[in-house]
C-alpha cells in the first residue's frame, strides 16, 4: 500500500508485491517464498499459542498406567469375542460389549514391524535416529500391539518377528506413564 | 437402498498448489470456488448449499475452520457444513456434497476443499502431534511419519516388496506432473534418485513423500435435470463409499486396508460394477507416500494383494498404460494441501471423463474412473465412482 494519505474514492492502486497471477495462466494463487518474507517483499504476523491440559487417564488406561507403575503391562479380556485387549478397554469396540476382566500380560513379545525416524515431531533433523516398533506383547491376542522404542540394537540388525523384551525404568523412578518402560531390547 | 436422484459434476476449479502462498484460506476458498462455478456457467446465486472441507484446524491455528473459511467458500445465507475425516476429507466432502442432492433436498450443492499448512511454524508436522493419544503415544516422541513408516514396513514384510519396487510410483507420479499447470514438485527423477533421497522416517524417503502445501480446489454438484440443461459434458456421481476402521491402530494388521476394501464394495455395488479392473478405466488414488498408492490399488482391489508394485514397475498403471493410476501427478507430484488434494482427485476424474483433462488426458478410451481418498489414524478411507 502506498504511504501517505489517500482521498476518499481515491484508486490506490495494488501494493507492492501483490501481482496479478502470471499471464497465461488461469489458475489462482501467489507463491511465497521463504526469501521473500526474509525480504520483507510481504508481510506476515507471528503468533505463538500456549494451552495447558490436565487429562484424565480414564478408568482402563488408568489400570494399565498403575501397572506400568507396578512394572506390569495391564490388558483386558472381552467375554464376548475372547480377545485380550492391549492397550485395555472397558469396551470391546467390535462387539460393543462391557469389560471387567483384567489380567496381566508379559512384558515380552515380537516386533510386528518397524521404523527408524531420523526427524523430530517438529520435523526437524535429530542427530542419532530413533527405532521405533509395533511389539506384539506375549500373552495377548495375536496382532494385538504397542507402539514403543526399541533400544541396545542398531537399526541395520532390526527385522520383523524379532523377540524383544521391555527395560523398564527403576521402581523408584516409574511414575505411572508410558515411559516408565524405556524401550524394548532384544530377548 | 433408495438414491432419490442422479447427481452429476457439472463443473470444477483449483488454484496452484504451493509450499506458501500469499492468499488466505478463505481467499484460496474463492478462488477454486469461482473457478468451478464459472466451469459450471452458473452464478453463486444458483447454488442451493455448500459443503466445506478442510482438515486438522491446528495448521492455521484457526479453531472451527469451517466458520472461518465460511465467506470465502460461499456458504453465507445457505444451508452450509463442513466435514473432516482427515485426509479423508477431500473425496467425502464430495460424497457428503452428492447425499445433499441425491436426497432431493438440493438441484445444486458447491463442494470446497481448502488447506493452508504452511502457517505452522517451523513445520506443519507438528500438527500431527495433536492427534495421537495424549497418554500412551505423544510421550514417546512420535511424528506421523513414525506410523506410516511402520505401515510401510509391514506392507513391504507381508508382501516382500523391495523399496526399489515402491520408488516407481514417486517417479511415475512426480513426471505425471510435469503437465499439470498447478504442481508444487513435478519433476523427472529416477529410482536411483528415489532411493538416494535422504531417510526421513525409514523406509519412507524425501522423494518417497508428498510435501506439505498450500491450495484449494472445489466441484459442482447437480441433479440431474439441472446437469443436463446446463452442461454439456456431465459427468455422473454413480458410487460412493467409505469406511473406518478401529483407532487402536496398533492392533490391526497393517499390511492390508480391510476398511477401503470395504468402502470400495459399498461404491462398486452402488455403481453397479461388478469386476472393478476391467470397468474402471482411470484411477486418481491416495499417494501421499510413494507405498500408499500400491496399498490403495490393492485394497481397492484393483491390484492382487501384493502385486500393485509389479503392476507398477511393468507400467500397467503408466499414463499410457492399461490402468492409468493418477494421470494428475497426484500428491506427490501436484502437492498435499490434504483436503484440496483430495478434492484434486475429484476434479482430475472429472476433466479425464469429460475430455479435459489437456496434456493429462490419458491415451485410452475413458468412460469409468474412481477417485479415493485416506485419512485419520490410517483408518478411514472414502471411495467415489464416476461415469460420462
Amino acid at each position: 500500500m502506498k504511504e501517505g494519505v489517500v482521498k476518499k474514492g481515491q484508486d490506490i492502486g495494488v501494493g507492492r508485491g501483490i501481482e496479478p497471477n502470471p499471464v497465461g495462466s488461469k489458475y489462482a494463487g501467489i507463491e511465497v517464498k521463504e526469501s521473500d518474507l526474509r525480504d520483507g517483499r510481504y508481510m506476515s504476523i507471528r503468533y505463538s499459542a500456549m494451552f495447558r491440559y490436565r487429562w484424565d487417564t480414564g478408568i482402563a488406561v488408568g489400570r494399565f498406567l498403575e501397572g506400568l507403575r507396578d512394572g506390569r503391562i495391564v490388558g483386558s479380556r472381552c467375554n464376548v469375542c475372547k480377545r485380550i485387549l492391549v492397550p485395555p478397554r472397558v469396551f470391546c469396540e467390535l462387539d460393543f460389549a462391557q469389560i471387567d476382566d483384567w489380567v496381566y500380560v508379559y512384558d515380552t513379545g515380537r516386533v510386528n514391524t518397524y521404523s527408524i525416524s531420523y526427524i523430530d515431531k517438529q520435523a526437524r533433523r535429530m542427530s542419532s535416529p530413533v527405532i521405533v516398533a509395533v511389539v506384539e506383547l506375549d500373552g495377548a491376542s495375536q496382532g494385538m500391539g504397542i507402539m514403543h522404542l526399541l533400544g541396545e540394537v542398531r537399526p541395520e540388525d532390526v527385522y520383523v518377528g524379532m523377540r524383544v523384551k521391555a527395560v523398564w525404568r527403576s521402581r523408584e523412578e516409574r511414575k505411572g506413564a508410558i515411559t516408565d518402560i524405556v524401550y524394548f531390547k532384544p530377548l | 437402498m433408495v438414491i432419490k436422484r442422479k447427481v452429476a459434476v457439472v463443473g470444477a476449479g483449483m488454484t496452484l498448489f504451493r509450499r506458501r502462498m500469499l492468499e488466505t484460506g478463505k481467499e484460496l476458498c474463492f478462488e477454486a470456488a469461482s473457478m468451478a462455478l464459472e466451469s459450471a456457467g452458473i452464478s453463486m446465486r444458483d447454488v442451493d448449499a455448500v459443503v466445506l472441507g478442510s482438515a486438522p484446524d491446528a495448521f492455521d491455528g484457526v479453531h472451527m475452520k469451517g466458520e472461518y473459511l465460511l465467506d470465502g467458500a460461499g456458504g453465507v445465507g445457505k444451508p452450509y457444513t463442513r466435514v473432516f475425516v482427515g485426509g479423508g476429507t477431500g473425496v467425502f466432502a464430495p460424497i457428503a456434497g452428492w447425499w445433499h442432492v441425491a436426497s432431493g433436498l438440493f438441484d445444486t450443492c458447491l463442494v470446497v476443499c481448502e488447506e493452508k499448512m504452511s502457517s505452522l511454524h517451523p513445520h506443519p508436522q507438528y500438527a500431527f502431534w495433536g492427534i495421537f493419544d495424549h497418554t500412551l503415544e505423544r510421550p514417546l516422541g512420535v511424528n506421523l511419519l513414525w506410523i506410516f513408516a511402520l505401515e510401510m514396513r509391514r506392507y513391504m514384510h507381508v508382501y516382500g516388496i523391495s523399496e526399489e519396487e515402491i520408488a516407481h510410483v514417486a517417479v511415475k507420479n512426480k513426471r505425471n506432473a510435469l503437465d499439470h499447470p498447478c504442481a508444487q514438485l513435478a519433476a523427472k527423477i529416477t529410482v536411483e534418485d528415489v532411493m538416494r533421497s535422504e531417510p526421513i522416517v525409514w523406509p519412507i524417503k524425501r522423494l518417497d513423500s508428498s510435501p506439505p502445501s498450500d491450495g484449494a480446489a472445489a466441484v459442482v454438484l447437480a441433479s440431474e435435470d439441472t446437469a443436463r440443461r446446463i452442461c454439456k459434458e456431465p459427468v455422473w456421481i454413480d458410487g460412493v463409499g467409505w469406511s473406518i476402521d478401529s483407532a487402536y491402530w496398533t492392533d490391526r494388521e497393517l499390511a492390508y486396508p480391510a476398511y477401503l476394501a470395504e468402502a470400495a464394495r459399498m461404491a462398486y455395488r452402488m455403481a453397479g460394477i461388478e469386476e472393478p479392473r476391467r470397468e474402471i478405466d482411470v484411477a486418481e488414488v491416495y499417494d501421499p507416500f510413494s507405498y500408499k498408492e500400491l496399498h490403495h490399488l490393492e485394497g481397492l482391489g484393483l491390484a492382487d494383494k501384493g502385486k500393485a508394485a509389479e503392476m507398477t514397475v511393468a507400467g500397467v498403471t503408466a499414463r499410457d498404460g492399461d490402468m492409468p493410476v493418477n494421470p494428475s501427478g497426484g500428491l506427490l507430484g501436484v502437492g498435499n494441501p490434504i483436503a484440496a488434494a483430495g478434492m484434486m482427485k475429484v476434479c482430475e476424474v472429472f476433466w479425464q471423463l469429460s475430455g479435459n483433462a489437456g496434456k493429462r488426458q490419458v491415451k485410452k478410451d475413458v468412460r469409468t474412473g474412481l477417485a479415493q481418498a485416506w485419512g485419520d489414524l490410517m483408518q478411514f478411507s472414502s471411495v467415489i465412482i464416476m461415469r460420462s
